[in-house]
């Protein structure tokens, strides 16, 4: 799929570029972008390494996972096909809660874990479950309350209030979360009559 | 409402740290390697980086979008909303690192603190890339058909964006 975009991107620049003339700037472009590349790099690099560490912190001393436990009860409501018991919620709070504290890197491990677990009570195993729909959905819907990489770009570019994105951005996450578990819900409750 | 957003990332950061020592954790060593943890993702993503900005400059120098999207400039007015923002808008549920890329182009076109760039910062931070979920979970697990997800998760992402645009429109 990002292939597809990829080679998209590239074709449509340099193919208008020849068609209009401006084969030019496209040079300039093409041996420029190492640069941007490098100083995009630069710049989201050390909030990332510096957010990880503090993050560590969280998930040694046991934060993360008290944290995960209050969302617990929410998420045995959202999944009724899971057992209460079952490690899958566990695994998706943290997933969670990872993803609210802006490490999407970290959150990746327990969402392949949830997954596997889901996988483990699923009737039809090459097929989607209820509940992995579920979890997807909150989990692409990105609740992101600390969206590191966007705030080290603003920071680099010399904002003059880096953080003043964060509320809109909650707010515009939680609605996205909401959606498409109402959406989610309605579509579960159809297939069941 | 601007005291508060100042204020949120110092207070969570004292909380971690205190909680940490509270509890005994060697916060130093921790902290290092979390960081360290940081380093490896850094370098992992590299090469996408360079991928994306590689073929988002190419696209976007090109004049492609004000050339061809131009044609919707007067409804896009209508609305509020910047064309410069409609490519971002449109991969975002597709490619992560190719909105950064041209979030990154609108921090230098036009900084952080103008409408366009709160608005940039803003989509970017409210919806991850579904396609991209999608497939590295289910495929994870084996599982082929994925049901009614992709439509659900998509659908999510056009409320997020839109709300991310009347919200920008409201607080800024």
């Amino acid at each position: 799929m990002v292939s597809y975009i990829w080679l998209f991107l590239i074709i449509i620049g340099i193919g208008y570029s020849f068609l209009t003339g401006n084969l030019d700037v496209i040079n300039d472009s093409i041996l420029t972008n190492g640069n941007d590349a490098l100083d995009l790099m630069l710049s989201i690099l050390p909030i990332i390494v510096l957010w990880t560490g503090i993050m560590k912190i969280a998930e040694v001393s046991g934060l993360l996972q008290k944290f995960a436990k209050l969302v617990e009860p929410i998420l045995s409501r959202l999944f009724p096909s899971v057992p209460k018991d079952n490690p899958a919620l566990g695994f998706i709070a943290s997933n969670i809660a990872a993803n609210m504290m802006g490490l999407g890197s970290a959150a990746t491990p327990f969402g392949l874990k949830a997954m596997s677990e889901l996988q483990k009570i699923n009737d039809k195993k090459d097929t989607a479950s209820v509940a992995m729909i579920t979890f997807l959905v909150l989990n692409t819907a990105g609740v992101t309350i600390v969206p590191t990489t966007v705030l080290a770009l603003r920071i680099a570019h010399g904002s003059a209030n880096p953080s003043e994105i964060i509320l809109p951005g909650v707010i515009a996450t939680f609605c996205s979360s909401i959606g498409g578990l109402l959406l989610d819900y309605f579509i579960r409750r159809r297939n069941k009559q | 409402m601007n005291m508060f957003s100042k204020i949120v990332i110092p207070i969570f950061i004292v909380f971690v740290i205190f909680y940490g020592f509270k509890k005994k954790v060697n916060i130093y060593d921790a902290f290092l390697e979390g960081a360290k943890e940081g380093l490896m993702i850094s370098f992992n993503i590299f090469p996408s980086i360079i991928a994306m900005v590689f073929a988002i400059n190419i696209f976007l120098d090109s004049n492609f979008v004000n050339a061809v999207l131009g044609v919707f400039t007067p409804v896009l007015n209508l609305i509020n909303i910047p064309l410069e923002i409609m490519p971002m808008a449109l991969l975002r549920p597709i490619s992560g690192t190719a909105t950064l890329a041209i979030m990154n182009d609108i921090f230098i076109k036009y900084g952080p603190d103008s409408y366009v760039g709160r608005l940039a910062s803003v989509l970017q931070g409210c919806t991850d890339t579904t396609i991209y979920v999608l497939a590295l979970y289910f495929s994870s697990i084996g599982v082929k058909r994925i049901r009614y997800s992709l439509s659900v998760g998509l659908f999510a992402d056009l409320v997020g964006i839109t709300v991310a645009f009347l919200i920008t429109m409201l607080f800024f």
